[in-house]
């Protein structure tokens, strides 16, 4: 074994360490943190297809947007979206979890049914879903028709369509969002409940005044989770409405989708990616926040 | 006593109930898969059994061709991942070198902003690199992955190092240190990133889209989505039902056989995320 | 244990050095500078494209091979029918190989089309919307075909072969940059069984406005709307180009021929649009809201649905479906009676080497003869898109077999080209949006066209 003073050997150990990250530095800068850098510079110019290169035009693209009714319209949409589909799907998720932390036999198929949603893609959902909704034939307007309802074709209302969609949105989220509140559940001791019961607490005083408290840490990620997943997820849009009607349906990455690859706009699709960029910093903030609380992090 | 015994078994029930009303969009789709095409939607099928849907569908679309593009996808994804992820995450777990803040804060930009959300500027690098409508193109932008970084270093930091130690005194390369030693003790958080990996890309629908020009490129999802999107079928219902069905099935059956080692996938990945 | 981790290891270690050569190589579609050999065993994995190899490859390593994009805008079988139609000029041609790519619906077709052009790898020829023509001059993504057309013996005649309604839907100041192929016209289809149930005569279908609301009201009952229309994005617009062209004082279309100018808020226009929310609202013939195009015939061969407009591009599907005598007409018309035209043109990619625009003109050329034009209507449903192809006993023969596929082919005399400008994604977009916005109830259908002008004019402002 040959000998190395310290100081090669600290030299070898930086060496060795970055040799180590540099395949995943190199993918993750080229696709991660170049586009991000790339898509504030194209954002403040013009650049549409047919043009040789991109054309500084400052914050022009940023101006007309912000002029633009569509663009509130979408981020208006995208928030809501994201409220009415991450309150229902945790709270969805946290009853489904309070379900299946109950042992019975029957617990195993309950899982599975809450569960198996979250492992189908998207796009099938959708596709099996714009049926369900389908205008008068489907199985949501027979439904209300034999209640002696008129049929109300939801996709094609802008007062129902982001509605509708959240309702599927929820079935395919909840399971997932349940197995983080079981994982936190399950992870506060017994013995805090035993000790609640033996001073007389019923179940709900101990769901109220323990459980839920203790599962603070736990809320926080899954909100940062579903509010990422109600952002970055939006083959629905594609396959059920395309927007309609009248964008009542459009979320942002639909928005920046239709921009650079229908409409051939590089530049307000890049301006359209920023504010996205934005808006994903701002989700992430309060989790690195309360990092120093090492909450979840080990 | 006797009442706290009536509200279990009322949850029991309810949560049933419950359960079944999760499973009706796969009843539905099961249903109307295999039974022959009606002008009226019903839930439960009222016409008899048939497997010309599955035929029909088969043959209009090249769904062979798709499937083993799905495949490689995944695959190839996985394993570069595998590799990758692996060496860096010994490096900022076990080696503590000089600058690895550096890299942590790459990693946090991409846990922060998922690639889905930066298809413009990557479609551009992708188009510059000549690599629009081909495999690697789809696969390039997830070969480094913050999570499974993550989610392999939280296990390495947590292995004695008087074993990794032990094994360099024996002479170990660092090769393999992490063959011998890391790599079997992390077993667990693999086989979770590889669930998550595995499912994340079989599913995956707008950047393969916008990657892939040519049936000889298309994964599974964006081959459905053509389908379903196609203008002037007629009933297509059933037809739809059909082909979402072939592409649900291996994820869904292997989900079925391994139910907890996917939930405890998700939960590990998510919590590390 | 470590045994088995060593063999996973190895595996994936073999499968990413896979990844990183095998996958990426050779799989590009139709690079003008790739090896074609390697491209065509790629393509023949696809089970569609198989017989395409069969067919042309023959062996020959010197081929020129073409890729060609093409959607399918009706049901099923159209993939198929263009596939053999690839397989048969391939056969003819052994030193050229065009092999055919599905690329869905035509709005899907346009992004693949770009995304192809930003990849450096365009297919030769494809089809596409005969409104893309402006957008794909003004970004240099298809050529002129004036020199092929000059330069072949026939050329003029060729061209003025074509119906004159779908050949005008090809020029871009003044320059021919579009082949008609998959041409359409609305037509409306009706429920001669349901005509009879209230008393209408089956065979005298409505004729202006004022019968469609009359028919409508005594069509319409519990189960049944007298009146369909698809107002999805991608479909308003078209059915609303027949309206406006119908309710015109002299005809006058919705755009300049130029592409630079849109006329949506006319008087006419805006009263068109009432008339729509009309039928929906105040006649109480039409489903409220917004109905699918997919999903109209299928209301339609339903029974749910007594009149609906729709493409005859939809022929063979209600034809082959229907349960009950359905007819075909023209378009009831307001001032006049009028129609929009659609459908996809053939064009050649830009920049290509001479001998691939020769390879591809030839194709266009071999697609478009009376005789196969003639078939592909009849296959599809499409209308024939040159006058010999009316003389060809096939043509004759289906008509006098299923006359309702004749009036598309009449229709045409009275039909113009649907919205047409620069930039024609976007636009299409600004007035769907703001039809459906009057449809939902957002807007007047005065505010909605105005904004629709203000926002089109504003997109087209850099053509000025």
């Amino acid at each position: 074994m040959k000998t190395y003073t310290r100081k090669q050997r600290e030299l070898k150990k930086n060496l060795v360490g970055w040799l180590l990250v540099a395949p995943s530095l190199v993918f993750m800068t080229c696709f991660t943190v170049w586009p991000i850098f790339r898509s504030i510079y194209l954002s403040l110019t013009k650049y549409r297809m047919g043009m040789a290169s991109p054309e500084w035009i400052g914050f022009e693209n940023y101006i007309n947007l912000f002029h633009s009714g569509l663009f509130w319209k979408v981020m208006g949409n995208t928030l809501y979206f994201a409220l009415i589909t991450i309150v229902p799907s945790m709270v969805v998720g946290l009853f489904l979890a309070t379900i299946v932390n109950r042992k019975s036999r029957l617990t195993g198929f309950v899982r599975t049914a809450y569960f198996y949603p979250v492992i189908m893609p998207m796009i099938a959902i959708a596709s099996i879903w714009m049926f369900i909704y389908m205008a008068k034939n489907g199985l949501w307007d027979q439904l209300l028709v034999s209640f002696g309802q008129k049929p109300m074709n939801v996709l094609s209302s802008k007062k129902t369509v982001l509605p509708a969609m959240a309702v599927m949105y929820v079935w395919k989220e909840a399971g997932y969002l349940m197995v983080f509140f079981l994982s936190g559940i399950q992870s506060i001791s017994e013995e805090v409940n035993e000790a609640a019961r033996i001073d007389g607490a019923g179940a709900w005083t101990i769901f109220r005044r323990i459980t839920l408290p203790l599962l603070a840490p736990t809320f926080l990620f899954v909100s940062t989770i579903a509010l990422t997943n109600s952002f970055k997820l939006v083959d629905h849009v594609v396959i059920m409405t395309e927007g309609a009607p009248n964008n009542a349906s459009t979320l942002l990455l639909y928005y920046i989708y239709q921009q650079g690859f229908t409409n051939f706009n590089y530049g307000v699709s890049s301006a359209l990616t920023t504010v996205m960029l934005l808006l994903l910093m701002v989700v992430a903030l309060p989790r690195f926040l309360s990092q120093d609380k090492k909450i979840h992090y080990n | 006593m006797k009442k706290k015994k009536a509200i279990g078994a009322a949850i029991t029930v309810f949560a049933v109930v419950l359960g079944l009303l999760w499973l009706i969009p796969l009843i539905w789709l099961v249903g109307t898969a295999f039974s022959v095409p009606s002008f009226h939607m019903t839930l439960f099928p009222t016409t008899s059994f048939t497997l010309d849907n599955l035929k029909y569908v088969w043959n209009a679309i090249p769904f062979g061709t798709y499937y083993i593009n799905t495949l490689i996808l995944v695959v190839c994804t996985f394993a570069v991942q595998f590799i990758t992820s692996t060496m860096a995450a010994y490096a900022l777990g076990v080696l503590d070198f000089k600058g690895s803040a550096l890299v942590f804060a790459v990693i946090f930009m991409q846990i922060i902003i998922p690639n889905d959300v930066l298809i413009t500027p990557n479609f551009m690098t992708l188009s510059e690199l000549k690599l629009v409508d081909t495999k690697i193109g789809m696969m390039l932008p997830f070969y480094g992955s913050a999570l499974a970084i993550f989610l392999l270093r939280q296990h390495f930091k947590s292995i004695p190092r008087a074993l990794a130690d032990a094994a360099r005194i024996d002479g170990a390369t660092t090769w393999q240190t992490i063959w011998r030693v890391y790599m079997p003790c992390a077993k667990p958080a693999y086989l979770s990133f590889a669930v998550i990996s595995v499912s994340y890309h079989w599913n995956n629908y707008l950047w393969p889209l916008i990657v892939t020009n040519s049936p000889a490129n298309r994964t599974l999802t964006v081959g459905l989505a053509i389908f379903a999107k196609s203008k002037e079928a007629n009933m297509q219902w059933a037809n739809v039902c059909a082909a979402a069905f072939i592409i649900i099935i291996p994820l869904l059956l292997a989900f079925f056989v391994a139910q907890k080692q996917f939930m405890s996938s998700f939960v590990s990945a998510g919590i590390k995320e | 244990m470590r045994k088995k981790i060593a063999l996973v290891t190895a595996a994936s270690l073999l499968a990413s050095v896979v990844a990183l050569s095998g996958c990426g190589g050779g799989n590009k579609s139709g690079g003008n500078d790739a090896p074609p050999s390697t491209q065509a065993a790629d393509a023949g994995a696809g089970a569609a494209e198989t017989k395409a190899e069969e067919g042309g490859d023959a062996g020959s390593k010197d081929a020129l091979h073409l890729t060609f994009y093409y959607p399918v805008n009706v049901g099923g079988s159209a993939a198929q029918l263009i596939e053999a139609l690839c397989n048969d000029f391939n056969a003819e041609n052994p030193d050229i190989v065009v092999e055919p790519v599905y690329t869905g619906n035509y709005d899907d077709t346009v992004t693949k089309l770009q995304t192809a052009v930003q990849g450096g790898t365009p297919p030769e020829v494809f089809v596409s919307l005969a409104t893309q023509r402006f957008t794909m001059a003004s970004t240099g993504m298809a050529m002129p075909l004036d020199d092929l057309i000059a330069a072949d013996a026939d050329g003029q005649e060729y061209i003025n072969d074509f119906l004159p309604g779908f050949m005008e839907d090809s020029y871009v100041d003044g320059q021919i940059y579009s082949i008609p192929f998959q041409r359409s016209t609305m037509v409306m289809f009706y429920n001669k069984d349901a005509f009879k149930e209230v008393g209408l005569d089956p065979e005298k279908p409505p004729v202006t406005w004022e019968e469609l609301v009359e028919y409508g009201q005594k069509l319409t009952n519990e189960n049944r709307y007298g009146v369909g229309l698809a107002l999805n994005s991608g479909s308003a617009q078209w059915a609303f180009t027949g309206f406006c062209l119908q309710n015109s004082e002299n005809g006058e279309n919705l755009m300049t021929e130029d592409g630079k100018q849109v006329m949506f808020d006319t008087p006419g226009n805006i009263e068109a649009l009432q008339f729509w929310l009309d039928l929906q609202n105040k006649y109480e013939i039409m489903a409220p809201g917004i109905v699918q195009w997919t999903d109209l015939p299928t209301q339609f061969l339903a029974g749910e649905v007594a009149m609906i407009y729709h493409t005859t591009g939809n022929m063979a599907n209600i034809s082959q479906n229907a349960e009950f005598d359905f007819g075909t007409c023209f378009l009831p018309g307001g001032k006049r009676q009028a129609a929009p035209t659609g459908g996809g043109n053939f064009y050649i990619s830009n920049g290509l080497s001479e001998d691939r625009v020769q390879a591809a003109w030839k194709f266009i050329r071999f697609m478009t003869e009376p005789e196969r034009a003639a078939q592909w209507s009849l296959d599809t449903g499409y209308v024939a898109t040159r006058q010999s192809c009316f003389e060809t006993d096939l043509l004759k023969n289906y008509y006098a077999e299923l006359p309702q596929a004749k009036v598309a082919y009449e229709q045409i005399d009275i039909a113009k080209p649907e919205l047409t400008t620069y930039n024609a994604a976007e636009i299409w977009r600004i007035l769907n949006d703001n039809i459906q916005s009057a449809v939902v109830g957002d807007a007047t259908p005065e505010e909605a066209l105005k904004a629709a002008q203000e926002q089109a004019t504003e997109v087209l402002a850099e053509y000025q």
